[in-house]
């Protein structure tokens, strides 16, 4: 008897017990379904996280201030402190002293008010020099960026993010328009692209002035040179944790303080990508955990429908033995019952999941990313349960004896 | 005598139920010959189920030698006998045995599946076996939708599909009304006037008498031959 016979046979079988194979259907169904989702929400997670992260640059190292326990032992907020000057920012671009370093973009942002006419706009005004566009990748989407002689005269060219673009000029192009912020005129010179927004900030929200107009023309006096933060791109991956320890150093000389007691902070882009990335593979491992459960459970679902199966089809078995049926030929038939449920489990699970993943980013933040392997893996797994709970199911059909069959009511 | 299809010598059965022995079978021999149409008759308990079950190779003897066809089958591996059980032997149960899913000419395929035989020429042959018992309008009917009677003679066809060398017999009638009783038992006479050899086993003396010899079996012993021996 031919494989195909064989699998004709079993699915003869499947179909004579239509409600009771879609029972066991539905239990590697379930299973799949779960695996196919829980991991397509792992790595939507760990895709949208990652990108959100190289959003913000490449080769990226942020330094901002304060933040560490004062001598006296009370610990300042994060960024509380105004430790980071302007002088900072111009010692870290020594090619000497920071060979590693490529490009340095000091930020003193400011969430402050722009006017166009009567309309208003809050947002957070970033004084920055040109590096800014390079190190945090960011690209103009019309007119240009700040140059190097906004930056020497302190002139008052500003850039605005898409989003503000639309909520001070609506869908006009606000290029060559002017803007005013605390009674000083601004004159619109570029928009950038659209970068997107993560969690935390809207970073299509935004306008960014020169450096220097921003220090001498809309801080308050008492903190002129002190920055925000220091954005630095390093030369290359590679050379990330040595730009870090190069600008450790250069900040630890310049304000004389031993490394326990540093007033900045420096944290760079890829280790919130690796911690962003363990995050999301705990809750890809704990998601998978479930998932494995259940097809566990859809498992032993099948072993019990075989043998149950068996026991019911006792006479069918020595029927099948007394016309010329080997041990084999029984053990097939049983076998392929059992990977048919699997597979039709795992293909109907299989299209739940996909189903689920188009439907289910409706309702939740998250993306659902369902990639072609983790489909056909998970069939593979279904059929494999099949195969594997319909072993001893099958060797014990395979092992009657034909009259033993035979005789049974 | 013609050539004998079946030669048994000295058969033993022994079944062992823990230290429990019985011994169903005390040293049988018998020979049947191509052609013949013989009824195996006893009461229960007498071995005459054990005596078919060794016949129709379901079972295999203790000791002693069994030819079926020529072959000893006495030693034959598991695998072995279902080949020969495919070949040579038609079965036709008391149950009828039919699987309830399958239409009339799938049942009577049954046999030519395991044989390897391709499909065309498997539902031919089914077809052929089906009308030979008059069922040739029945092909697509399920057993449920067969009376006892008609289900039997979907049975016997599917015992003739292979062409076997023996046609063995359980109780045939013992599920059956005296109407469809006749009427199978008409069909075997058939098949003996075609020159089939037919094993019946039965305890009611009116079914054997339809066979031209009756062997009687008591106490695990054959006792008694009659007609043809």
């Amino acid at each position: 008897m031919n494989w195909l016979e064989t699998v004709r046979t079993g699915l003869q079988a499947v179909r004579a017990h239509r409600l009771r194979s879609s029972l066991t259907v539905l239990g590697i169904l379930i299973g799949i379904a779960t695996v196919v989702l829980s991991v397509g929400l792992g790595e939507g997670t760990k895709s949208s996280v990652s990108s959100q992260i190289s959003a913000l640059g490449s080769n990226l190292l942020i330094v901002s201030p304060g933040s560490t326990t004062s001598a006296s032992g009370v610990r300042g907020g994060f960024g509380s402190a105004a430790t980071l000057t302007v002088s900072d920012a111009n010692a870290l671009t020594s090619k000497v002293a920071a060979p590693d370093v490529e490009n340095v973009a000091p930020v003193q942002s400011a969430s402050l008010e722009i006017d166009n006419g009567s309309t208003n706009w809050t947002t957070s005004v970033v004084g920055t020099t040109p590096q800014w566009l390079t190190v945090r990748a960011r690209t103009v989407e019309s007119g240009r960026f700040l140059t190097a002689a906004d930056y020497a005269k302190a002139t008052t060219s500003i850039v605005l993010g898409p989003s503000t673009a639309s909520e001070l000029f609506g869908a006009f192009d606000p290029v060559g328009q002017t803007v005013t912020i605390d009674d000083i005129q601004f004159s619109v010179v570029g928009v950038l692209r659209s970068a997107g927004s993560d969690s935390s900030s809207n970073l299509d929200d935004t306008a960014i002035i020169p450096l220097s107009t921003e220090v001498q023309r809309l801080s308050a006096s008492s903190s002129r040179s002190s920055l925000s933060s220091i954005y630095l791109a390093a030369t290359a991956n590679s050379t990330i944790s040595a730009a870090y320890q190069e600008v450790d150093a250069i900040l630890l000389a310049r304000h004389d303080v031993a490394a326990t007691a540093a007033d900045f902070t420096i944290t760079a882009q890829d280790s919130l990508l690796s911690t962003a990335t363990s995050v999301s593979k705990t809750l890809t491992i704990l998601l998978g955990g479930i998932a494995a459960l259940s097809l566990l459970v859809g498992g032993i679902g099948v072993m019990n429908i075989m043998l149950v199966s068996v026991t019911e089809r006792t006479r069918e078995i020595g029927l099948r033995k007394a016309l010329g049926a080997t041990p084999i030929v029984i053990r097939r038939q049983f076998l392929v019952e059992a990977s048919v449920l699997g597979l039709i489990g795992g293909v109907a699970g299989a299209a739940l999941g996909i189903g689920g993943a188009i439907v289910i980013p409706h309702f939740i933040t998250n993306d659902i990313v369902v990639s072609p392997t983790a489909v056909v893996g998970a069939i593979a797994v279904a059929v494999a349960i099949g195969v594997v709970f319909g072993v001893y199911p099958a060797g014990r059909a395979a092992r009657l004896a034909p009259i033993d069959a035979l005789r049974s009511e | 005598m013609p050539e004998p299809i079946i030669a048994l010598r000295e058969v033993h059965k022994v079944y062992r139920s823990g230290s429990l022995e019985v011994e169903a079978l005390r040293g049988v021999s018998l020979d049947i010959g191509a052609g013949e149409y013989a009824a195996v008759m006893g009461p229960s308990g007498s071995g005459k189920s054990t005596l078919m079950h060794i016949l129709g190779c379901l079972d295999v003897a203790t000791s002693g030698t069994y030819e079926l066809a020529g072959e000893d089958v006495s030693d034959m591996s598991e695998v072995d006998l279902a080949a020969v059980r495919n070949d040579r032997i038609g079965f036709v149960f008391q149950q009828f045995n039919l699987l309830a899913s399958l239409t009339a000419w799938r049942n009577v395929e049954l046999p030519l599946i395991y044989a390897g035989i391709g499909r065309e020429v498997r539902k031919r042959r089914a077809i052929d076996a089906l009308t030979r018992v008059g069922m040739a309008d029945r092909l697509d009917h399920r057993p449920g939708e067969l009376s006892g009677g008609q289900q039997q003679r979907v049975a016997v066809a599917r015992a003739l599909v292979t062409e076997p060398a023996l046609i063995l017999a359980d109780e045939p009638t013992g599920n059956l009304d005296s109407h469809s009783t006749a009427d199978v038992l008409a069909l075997f006479d058939e098949l003996r006037a075609a020159g089939r050899t037919i094993v019946l086993i039965t305890h009611e003396a009116e079914v054997a008498g339809h066979a031209q010899r009756t062997i009687r079996v008591r106490d695990g012993l054959v006792v008694e031959l009659e007609g043809a021996a």
